[in-house]
């Protein structure tokens, strides 16, 4: 009774409040993906999950390490905070929320010692740290926990890869600046492969250190924000001339007609 | 009391517009610019002019990408000022792309990218010197000596100057170069203050005249500013002021290991930055009494870093981190307004109700 009851609590509170609920139609895929990846980029929008964000991306293989980590576990979070939706109260949800992501932060942090433990002693106190990263907790409350796993699933996977396109653009635009290289060290997490995919783009280059350390980071991270406003903002202004052309169309023919 | 005639904005303004402002802040640098390129050789003469160019080209860039009238701000001088500031700031043998990036990057992101000249709340030629000393941190502390203590007994050449600023540098570059005084008086290594100067070469009498003459050079060229009305005395007076008392303070409790009050006031940047870093009409305080509280942080923060920080001088970061205070600063200082009793303090959250 009562999981009925607090079901259809957060359903009605959802249709209040959250965009995010699932319509009666079913939910949309291509809308999560657009938001997952563009419109509501956990990196460039909600501005989460920020501390590892400035932290490790000083090179593309440091946050191709932590983002794919970020990844699996946001999915695997909302697969199962999504499974288990029906069954919690609203009064421990968030504590339920916290133990599974940090389950899944345990078992990524065991993966990453074991298979690749030179990138996992360069991330650090980092990797543990995904735990309070505010995305996943945020997606898990407001995603998982009022949709079915399958669109929760790919919630995650959106979520994840936006935050992770953003975390590698970032890194390889400080290794670039900071380094003069790019897709360094990616044998740490690649294996053997990778060993020969470092470029040196400039030869002879200084390290600007300004790059490297965090002040390099927000810039950064300010600047690539300021790049999607203005392509957003562009975007707006084409959208509203074709409707205006189109207007205009309509009332000629409405004239002459 | 001064009755000054420039307040912002700084644009237009019969006889008083903000290139008259600018070319006077220019002219003030020159005595100092002079007395640096006659003491450690022509370095300094050719980073002007690099980062001159640089500021310009810059400049005109996000004015153009802004779609701004380029004459008219490139016509203001604030630019090229920037430029000229950086340029004296950093040491004379610098290659020439750390000049271009360090200024390109003061008037791009440190002015332009807040909203150009008035917007920038930090003093753009100190955001380029921050970023330079942050990235290149051996270059930006390998300073000339004068012509006495080098081993090469002259001051570098005009083509070898060209030569370290332009190709990969002179093999004997290290006959010329030594550490500034504040980098060895900081690097002592358990010396006792005497020793340190009777001992150490960098802190031997001619190095240290030589400081002190770039010092009283810009100290003239600010009174000449302060003369001119275009700076008031308040936050050149109390940066000095408070870096003489608590640098004091600190020589009387400990004197076998600190320096006294007048190697802090004749060394470094300090007359640089008390009179043209800190005097910036936009990043600084605006009432009088506010400009004395940010003096007085300054002058604490340059000996607080000088002594304990990371960095042998700190004019830089002090007047960064008080540029951070200044609006606050603002909103308690006040002056009070004509037929009020009182002057208003600090930010009245939810005074309409």
């Amino acid at each position: 009774m009562s999981t009925i009851e607090t079901e259809l609590n957060t359903e009605a509170e959802g249709a209040e409040t959250q965009a995010e609920t699932p319509a009666t139609t079913g939910p949309d895929y291509s809308e999560i993906i657009y938001n997952g990846i563009w419109k509501n980029n956990p990196a460039l929008v909600q501005l989460l999950g920020l501390c590892p964000l400035l932290a490790v991306t000083s090179t593309v293989v440091n946050a191709i390490g932590l983002g794919l980590a970020t990844l699996v576990v946001l999915i695997g979070a909302n697969i199962a905070v999504s499974l288990i939706r029906n069954y919690v109260t609203d009064a421990v949800r968030l504590p339920a929320f916290v133990m599974i992501i940090a389950s899944f932060v345990t078992s990524i942090e065991l993966i990453m010692q074991a298979y690749t433990y030179e990138l996992y002693q360069i991330l650090g106190i980092f990797i543990p740290l995904i735990v309070t990263n505010c995305a996943i907790l945020g997606r898990a409350d407001s995603f998982a926990a009022r949709n079915p796993v399958i669109p929760s699933a790919l919630d995650g996977l959106m979520m994840g890869l936006g935050f992770m396109a953003v975390l590698v653009i970032l890194g390889a635009m400080r290794e670039l600046i900071g380094q003069g290289t790019l897709f360094s060290d990616m044998q740490l997490l690649l294996g053997d492969v990778a060993v020969n995919w470092k470029i040196e783009v400039f030869t002879d280059y200084p390290d600007v250190l300004f790059a490297i350390l965090p002040p390099g980071a927000f810039i950064g991270l300010g600047l690539l924000i300021a790049l999607k406003n203005s392509w957003d903002e562009k975007a707006k202004e084409r959208a509203e001339k074709n409707k205006a052309d189109t207007e205009a169309v309509d009332r000629r023919v409405r004239v002459t007609g | 009391m001064a009755l000054l005639r420039i307040t912002s904005p700084h644009t237009q303004r019969a006889g008083h517009r903000t290139s008259w402002v600018m070319q006077m802040v220019i002219l003030a640098t020159l005595p100092g610019l002079l007395v640096q390129t006659w003491l450690f050789g022509y370095g300094t003469l050719i980073n002007v002019m690099i980062a001159i160019v640089t500021a310009l080209a810059s400049e005109a860039l996000v004015l153009k990408l802004r779609k701004r009238s380029l004459s008219f701000f490139l016509k203001d001088y604030s630019a090229l000022l920037t430029g000229l500031l950086l340029a004296l700031a950093i040491p004379p043998i610098v290659p020439w792309w750390l000049t271009v990036t360090g200024v390109a990057f003061a008037v791009i992101v440190g002015k332009q990218l807040y909203g150009g000249l008035g917007n920038n709340p930090f003093n753009p030629a100190m955001v380029g010197y921050a970023l330079l000393l942050v990235s290149f941190p051996v270059p930006m502390t390998q300073w000339l000596t004068v012509s006495e203590l080098s081993l090469a007994q002259q001051t570098l050449p005009f083509v070898d100057s060209i030569k370290t600023i332009f190709s990969s540098g002179i093999a004997n570059i290290d006959a010329y170069t030594m550490a500034t005084p504040l980098d060895a008086f900081k690097h002592k290594e358990g010396l006792m203050s005497e020793e340190a100067f009777a001992s150490v070469k960098a802190l031997s009498q001619a190095n240290l005249d030589a400081m002190l003459w770039v010092n009283l050079a810009y100290l003239v060229g600010g009174l000449f500013l302060i003369y001119l009305r275009i700076i008031t005395w308040h936050a050149p007076a109390a940066i000095l002021a408070a870096l003489a008392v608590i640098s004091g303070f600190f020589f009387i409790i400990d004197i076998s290991n600190a320096a006294t009050p007048w190697f802090h006031l004749t060394t470094g940047a300090t007359m640089f930055g008390a009179f043209l870093i800190a005097t910036d009409p936009v990043s600084s305080c605006t009432s009088n009494k506010g400009k004395l509280y940010f003096g007085v942080g300054i002058g604490l923060l340059i000996y607080i870093i000088r002594t304990w920080g990371g960095y042998p001088d700190g004019v830089a970061f002090a007047v960064l981190l008080m540029n951070f205070a200044a609006p606050f600063i603002d909103y308690y200082a006040q002056p009070r307004t004509y037929g009020h009793k009182k002057a208003k303090k600090g930010l009245k959250t939810g005074a309409n109700k």
